[in-house]
């Protein structure tokens, strides 16, 4: 198991060096500097700012550059804002999506499992198909149609809560963290239903049914471990999703989260800042992946003896 | 909706009974299931409604009437105008064309690549399989989401880059899943019966290997399309995918956010038909799953 | 198995009532009435400061901050937009118009109590011009001798610049020509004076981001002081009370709310958590002038929005062809209903009125005439005509602006135009290399007077562009209007120039801007100027006679 996870956690780091490579030379063959503005700059002013931001030295040294800084945990200095690191940019942003993400998994997790196994335990019948037709909203209806839709309703015409801002008026991360989450919320619901559906036809719950012990034992204590495989080997792509998920969710709700820092860095062309929250999402990523693969191999004794002998 | 499988048909899933029976077993199924049916014929009538737009839609795609302005339906404007007193129903069915182009072509670049790569890698098995499925590994931890959203604000936004760009990454699970599928199948008697027959390893894979994953690849593709269009329509809203004057489903979208509170119509008809689009697809591709593969029962 | 159901039922119950208590508790008291009770402010900003160093930002919603945090040597009268004395206290102007002596107050101090001397402003001034520390608003400078090759590296001896101080309260300034507007000038933030000692303290000079303009350090010598600097959230300042003037604050505070979105701004301000915006959504103005005219403040403002020829394309080197699309272009329907700000249509370039300058207009609206030019230059009804690219920099109020004219063109003149739209920053680079070939721009005037618009177009001036050039135009706007000593010789100079510019048509004019705002009214003190430029002791909160509250 150890030896598992540390050859994934080796074989992640190429992946991680062609993620920053492959950046930071895409960023810079981009059209349009991070210096152009409407009304004329001189060139002597160009010259300047190019020299403090290293720009005028050959790519292959401000690339070594940067990964020196990058190994000293520095991404260096934001272009768009000249006082401040990108560090302290990400520090600034992080917390808010972080927030915003964890939040939303947690409904996903929570409203979706718990839909999901209740549907399953009772297939074919109404307490199916009424989360499962749910469920399947929350799919199709994605989250820039839904959470505009809810800002009106909620928001604008009964007034309940806030439309926008994270932790400025109390209620108003509830907007976004629904918006964000419903749609993982359904597509858990329905893997965790096809899972628990999977895992109670199989023999050894029909065994536990046969011996007599309550319906709590056997769906908690046998069911769900083997029926919420699937939801577990999910979470990584689930995560990864939620992340890209937020910079829609960000800019409609005007949240100052890393999404919508890492859509405008695009659009300012500040190369560091892109630089930084690429590398920072994609670190991310990686280890969470990761991290769904180590636990769902450990939940799932089939997928562990594969393992154990292949790899 | 999936039934509970019903051990006869279990029994009448063999890779020795394709041909025939697989297909027509599946078309009966398919039928029974009503909601898979009314999604078949719902998608059918927006694809025609797609192709014919030029001759069918009621007014010009840029004819603006700028003193008419926004109006809620009416008579002559079945969903209403913009702000530019531009008809909704041509916009929208405009719009159609290209949501549905992106969704089917980007899905068709996935299919095509996922399924090469998958059987060769799966019929290869060994070394090749161990390093072609490495290199899918590698791509599927990557942040692609990130990388598009560079890649449309660097080189700008045109369709068929965003068309490379979106079967670039759906293609991974693809190859996945007919790898899988023809681990499987190699296996088979069948197989061992046209090598030793002399076929070379290309044709084995063209007649007799990919034929054969055609199942899971068809309910994949099915549910391929509409996250494909749900990407699309994702870039669009933040401003990345489609440009104007072009317009799909998901740029309307983001156009009818900004007015929602005064022309809540300029958000609402789009998102619905985005909506049922998906939701028929989504129908579908379960219909086809339980119809094509009984013994599937999640997601 | 329903055991299991109903303790689920329970919990989902339990999670619903606790967000609806949660939601009943958003009901607490707005940030106006909140505000209102502690005399602060809350202003919609825009966009996030980059920065608060006045020698390195660009930008509007800086502008804002910064004039709360510093205070240059004349301010400008809200109502009337004419110099009053600032740092300054009064000031002596040469007959030559050239000399400038300003009397520099002896009870002006910096926030932690130094005193503020003439010595203050040349450093201040030999910082901004710096040529390493890339300051682009340099310029603002250049009026004073020298100050251009300094700020370009040709000389390097500073005492060489027309600045000096004679003692700690008199600073003698030398301009290189008479310039009228040099007084306007002072008040722009790349000519506020900045504290040395605190700059030193954290880093060189020219050093750019330095920590010295953070809470707690930044040291300014206006009305207020920076207080707290929550990125991307909100920036807090308040009373500075070692102001010179701080009797006649009436304001505690500010919080500047950095909202980049007009629609959520507009919400905000609807909820009572604004009590002034930095813009309206377009299609909420017919609105609000109808059911609340109090709250919507509408105003024309110094900039001008227009399109940019790129003369070097042959069939848009011909002047008919560039008269012509001037002509076929319905401004008023413009304004009425794609831009719907009323916005007022322009047929000059530098706006009417601008301390007393008005252009004639040239041209007007006239799409038969229109079709004549084009039928001289070669292309009736649009025939022949190439297929021409009007390049804008993406968001959806250029493009709706676009689309409008491409459609008049189609119609009045038959020819086709492709529409473009790039990021910002690809755009601009786009234009300055003159690859593009009709573009959208706007120009805002940094002061109040023509020559801000009409020195843009003299030939390879660095916000030309366009590659026009005019000898003689050049030689009225850089020779002759610079040594006019009488305003109305002046005016009639640029007046000429503006028509030569008009007569060749390298741009063409389009709508000047309108300055759209909502304003609380428990918010006084706040007067409509074409600058926008708001004198923050002059607000006053008071709720007192407001009737009902806000819809």
């Amino acid at each position: 198991m150890f030896y598992f996870a540390l050859r994934r956690l080796i074989q992640s780091i190429p992946v991680l060096i062609i993620v920053i490579t492959a950046t930071f030379f895409l960023v810079r063959a981009a059209p349009g500097g991070p210096f152009s503005a409407e009304k004329n700059v001189p060139p002597e002013v160009v010259k300047a700012l190019e020299a403090q931001y290293k720009l005028d030295q050959p790519i292959w040294q401000q690339y070594t550059s940067y990964i020196n800084d990058l190994i000293h945990g520095q991404f260096g200095p934001s272009f768009r804002y000249p006082g401040r690191t990108v560090n302290e940019l990400i520090e600034a942003g992080l917390p808010v999506t972080a927030e915003l993400a964890l939040y939303a998994m947690l409904l996903a997790v929570f409203v979706g499992v718990s839909s999901g196994v209740y549907a399953g335990l009772r297939p074919n019948s109404i307490h199916d198909y009424l989360p499962m037709s749910l469920s399947m909203i929350g799919i199709c209806v994605p989250s820039f149609l839904m959470g505009p839709l809810m800002v009106l309703f909620f928001g604008i015409y009964m007034e309940w809560l806030p439309i926008s801002g994270w932790g400025n008026t109390p209620g108003d991360k509830i907007l976004p963290t629904i918006t964000l989450g419903l749609g993982y919320a359904a597509f858990i619901s329905r893997l965790s239903r096809g899972g628990i559906l999977e895992v109670m036809s199989k023999d050894y719950i029909r065994t536990a049914r046969a011996k007599g012990l309550p319906a709590r034992v056997i769906v908690f204590k046998h069911a769900l471990r083997g029926g919420l495989i699937p939801v577990v080997a999910f979470l990584g792509p689930a995560f990864a999703g939620l992340l890209s998920g937020s910079f829609v969710v960000e800019t409609i709700f005007q949240i100052p989260g890393l999404g919508r820092f890492y859509v405008q860095a695009a659009f300012n062309r500040d190369y560091t800042m892109i630089l930084g929250t690429t590398i920072f999402f994609s670190t991310l990523i990686i280890m969470f992946n990761l991290l769904s693969d180590i636990v769902s191999v450990w939940l799932d004794p089939k997928l562990r003896d594969q393992y154990r002998h292949n790899k | 909706m999936v039934e509970a499988p019903k051990y006869e048909e279990k029994l009448s899933y063999r890779p020795k009974d394709l041909g025939g029976s697989l297909w027509s077993d599946g078309w009966i199924r398919l039928k029974k299931n009503k909601l898979a049916i009314a999604s078949l014929c719902i998608l059918g009538f927006l694809c025609v409604t797609a192709v014919l737009t030029p001759i069918i839609a009621p007014y010009g795609y840029e004819e603006q009437n700028l003193l008419l302005g926004a109006v809620p339906p009416s008579s002559d404007h079945w969903l209403g105008t913009d702000v530019f007193g531009r008809d909704m129903l041509t916009r929208i069915m405009y719009g159609s064309r290209i949501s549905l182009a992106v969704g089917f072509i980007a899905s068709g670049v996935a299919l095509c690549i996922g399924v090469l790569w998958g059987s060769l890698a799966g019929y290869s098995g060994g070394r090749i399989d161990a390093f072609m499925m490495r290199i899918v590994d590698i791509l599927y931890a990557l942040p692609f989401m990130i990388f598009i959203i560079l890649l449309m604000v660097i080189f700008g936004r045109n369709l068929l880059l965003l068309f490379l760009a979106i079967g670039a990454v759906e293609w991974l699970t693809m190859a996945r899943i007919v790898r899988g599928q023809v681990l499987t199948i190699k296996q088979q008697d069948f197989i061992e019966a046209a090598t030793s027959l002399g076929l070379s390893h290309w044709t084995i894979v063209r007649r007799h290997i990919i034929p054969n994953t055609l199942s899971p690849v068809i309910v994949y593709t099915t549910l391929t399309i509409p996250s494909v269009m749900l990407l699309e329509a994702f870039l669009s809203f933040l401003g990345l995918g489609i440009q104007p004057p072009q317009s799909s489903w998901g740029l309307l979208i983001s156009y009818g956010v900004e007015t929602m509170e005064e022309y809540p119509w300029l958000i609402f008809f789009p998102g619905l038909f985005l909506s049922i689009t998906l939701f028929s697809l989504n129908f579908l591709g379960d219909g086809l799953r339980d119809a094509l593969d009984p013994r599937a029962s999640k997601d | 198995m329903d055991n299991l159901i109903k303790s689920w039922a329970w919990l989902l119950g339990l999670i619903l009532i606790t967000f609806l208590s949660i939601a009943g508790c958003t009901k607490g008291q707005s940030n106006v009435e909140e505000g209102n009770i502690e005399g602060i402010l809350h202003w919609g900003n825009g966009t996030d400061p980059q920065e608060l160093d006045p020698h390195v930002v660009t930008g509007v919603p800086e502008h804002h901050i910064l004039s709360a945090l510093l205070e240059g040597l004349v301010a400008k009268d809200p109502k009337t937009l004419l110099p009053i004395p600032a740092v300054a206290e009064e000031w002596s102007i040469s007959a030559d118009k050239k000399t400038y002596i300003f009397k520099i107050r002896k009870s002006a101090l910096w926030s932690n109590g130094d005193s503020l001397t003439a010595h203050d402003f040349v450093w201040s001034w030999w910082r901004a011009l710096q040529p390493k520390l890339g300051n682009q608003y340099a310029y603002m400078l250049f009026p004073i001798e020298n100050a251009e090759s300094f700020a370009r590296g040709k000389i390097t001896d500073f005492s060489r610049v027309g600045v000096k101080a004679l003692s700690a309260d008199l600073l003698e300034v030398k301009l290189s020509n008479p310039t009228p507007y040099f007084l306007q000038l002072l008040d722009h933030y790349s000519m506020f004076p900045v504290h040395k000692k605190t700059i030193e303290k954290f880093g060189k000079a020219h050093e750019r981001g330095t920590l010295w303009t953070r809470p707690g350090n930044f040291v300014g010598n206006g009305p207020f002081i920076l207080k707290e600097w929550h990125l991307f959230r909100s920036i807090v300042v308040e009373k500075n009370l070692n102001y010179w003037d701080l009797k006649k604050v009436k304001l505690n505070g500010i919080k500047f709310h950095p909202i980049e979105n007009v629609t959520t701004e507009e919400r905000m301000f609807r909820m009572g958590q604004l009590h002034k915006t930095a813009s309206v959504p377009i299609d909420k103005v017919k609105a609000y002038q109808k059911n609340n005219p109090n709250l919507i403040k509408i105003h024309p403002y110094l900039g001008s929005y227009f399109y940019r020829f790129n003369t070097k394309i042959p069939h848009l080197n011909d002047k008919r062809v560039r008269k012509a699309l001037a002509m076929s272009i319905n401004r008023q329907q413009l304004t009425d209903r794609v831009t719907k700000g009323g916005e007022t249509p322009a047929f000059t370039f530098t706006p009417p009125d601008t301390f007393g300058y008005s252009a004639r207009a040239a041209f007007e609206f006239n799409p038969k005439m229109a079709r004549d030019l084009m039928r001289e230059a070669g292309y009736p009804n649009g025939e022949g005509f190439p297929v021409t690219e009007l390049l804008y920099n993406t968001s959806e109020g250029h493009r709706k602006i676009a689309v409008a004219i491409q459609q008049m063109w189609k119609k009045n003149l038959g020819i086709n135009i492709t529409l473009s739209n790039q990021d910002w920053k690809v755009y601009l680079d786009s234009v300055n290399n003159g690859s593009y070939a009709i573009a959208r721009a706007g120009w805002i005037g940094d002061y109040v007077d023509p020559n801000t618009f009409l020195n843009m177009w003299v030939t390879d001036g660095g916000n030309n562009r366009t590659g026009w050039s005019d000898p003689y135009y050049d030689d009225l706007i850089s020779q002759q209007a610079p040594v006019s000593l009488n305003k109305f010789d002046r005016y009639t100079i640029m007046a000429k120039a503006e028509a030569v510019l008009l007569e060749s048509m390298p741009i063409i004019p389009i709508y000047i801007y309108n300055s759209k705002s909502l304003v609380h009214p428990s918010v006084k003190g706040i007067e409509p100027n074409i600058l926008n430029y708001v004198l923050y002791k002059n607000i006053r909160l008071d709720s007192t006679l407001i009737e009902k509250e806000v819809d």
